[in-house]
């Protein structure tokens, strides 16, 4: 790695100098296509982040791919019921890698207002690998821009070789997760346990 | 809007059908007409084709359990060779209720609430759709066949609206019992907050 200081000084000099993987993260990072794809109510602000107000092509996602197969961000916006869960976790399993997602909204992170009821999942985490939460009822159009400014750090952080390297460079890891059954009563299975791992909770005596 | 006893009595002359007048004693007094599931479907007919009531929109169909429920009556018995009063209890068998809200937009006037009543709650729960009347309600009927598991007679295509095809509850129902499925929760009350002292005993660790 190159140090800092030197880039700086290098760069004062008028000479540009970067590592592949800062090049590599740079363009992906900044090119983070959204599946236009909506749930519920968070839907509408998600529309509002990407028209001329909050504008958010100016991070590089305003490209909304109508097909799971050209889009690199899933942003859950919204409730997921239980009866819309495997479609939705059908669509993470038909985007190409590197894929990522957002969980937009009190619902979509924990079932929100809805939690204890019959038919809302509590959380769309136990069945997809969640990069980033925001909270809200729903969320601003400005969280939802921290939000993509939050996962352009979490990519412009990966490197590109050794464990912590990116699951599209690692062979050995499949990006797809089981789609859930409908059963009689409830989901089949009702969680995904290999992902979904919460803390103990321990209630105050 | 004429009084619903000018309508019961209107109709039963028109239409020879038996009309139970539910009163509504509650600040909106909103009374409802029982009627009966077969003669729903003439009697719909009447309310939506003659002049004079014109009942051209139906905006809201639901349902409502009514669960087995036991009370007590005072009944005279022979106690030791005398004559005694003596309270007993007794068990009124539950059924499903169907509510319509009908408006006439032609004459500005509504609503007019139907009431169509289910024999009992498991057996026999069919009540007759009147979806052929008002096609309005074909979603909401099915919603109520999702819902409590009301059947109803002449729907052009009743299934599941809201929850899947597998499944087998009917989740508006008083005796539905979720899937438990409890999960952390930071202000619980009530029964949820039942569910919580199940889950996450004091002191312990969750399993």
């Amino acid at each position: 790695m190159i140090d800092e200081g030197l880039k700086n000084e290098l760069a004062k000099q008028g000479v540009f100098v970067t590592s592949v993987q800062e090049l590599y993260n740079w363009g992906r990072s900044n090119s983070v296509w959204p599946l236009s794809f909506g749930l519920a109510c968070c839907a509408i602000e998600m529309m509002a982040a990407s028209m001329a107000r909050f504008d958010i092509s100016r991070f590089g996602s305003e490209v909304f791919r109508p097909s799971p197969r050209q889009a690199d961000l899933m942003i859950v916006a919204g409730t997921v019921t239980k009866k819309m869960a495997p479609q939705v976790v059908r669509l993470y399993n038909q985007m190409p890698e590197p894929k990522y997602v957002i969980a937009m909204g009190a619902c979509a992170i924990s079932g929100g207002p809805f939690k204890q009821g019959y038919n809302v999942l509590k959380g769309i985490d136990r069945f997809l690998p969640v990069d980033i939460h925001i909270p809200g009822c729903p969320p601003r159009p400005e969280a939802l821009l921290h939000a993509l400014i939050t996962l352009q750090e979490k990519i412009a952080g990966q490197p590109l070789t050794g464990p912590e390297r990116p699951r599209h460079l690692n062979a050995a890891v499949s990006g797809e997760y089981p789609v859930p059954e409908f059963g009689p009563h409830d989901l089949q299975p009702p969680r995904n346990d290999g992902l979904w791992k919460p803390l103990p909770l321990v209630r105050p005596t | 809007m004429k009084s619903l006893e000018t309508l019961q009595a209107e109709l039963t002359a028109a239409l020879a059908c038996s009309l139970e007048l539910v009163p509504n004693p509650a600040v909106p007094a909103q009374s409802s007409l029982r009627i009966r599931s077969d003669q729903a479907l003439a009697l719909a007919h009447f309310l939506r084709d003659t002049p004079d009531w014109q009942f051209d929109f139906c905006s809201n169909v639901t349902g409502i359990d009514w669960p087995d429920r036991t009370e007590k009556i005072k009944v005279k018995r022979l106690v030791d060779g005398v004559e005694k009063e003596v309270e007993e209890t007794r068990t009124v068998p539950g059924f499903l209720e169907v509510v319509y809200h009908l408006y006439s937009i032609a004459r500005q006037d509504g609503p007019l609430i139907l009431r169509q009543r289910t024999a009992n709650r498991d057996t026999d729960t069919t009540v007759t759709s009147l979806t052929p009347v008002w096609r309005s309600c074909e979603f909401q009927e099915r919603e109520v066949f999702d819902l409590f598991g009301v059947r109803f007679d002449g729907h052009p295509d009743l299934r599941r609206i809201l929850m899947w095809d597998g499944f087998v509850d009917f989740p508006m129902r008083k005796d539905y019992v979720e899937p438990d499925d409890y999960e952390y929760e930071p202000t619980p009350h009530d029964e949820v907050l039942e569910r919580a002292q199940r889950h996450y005993p004091a002191g312990e660790a969750a399993a």
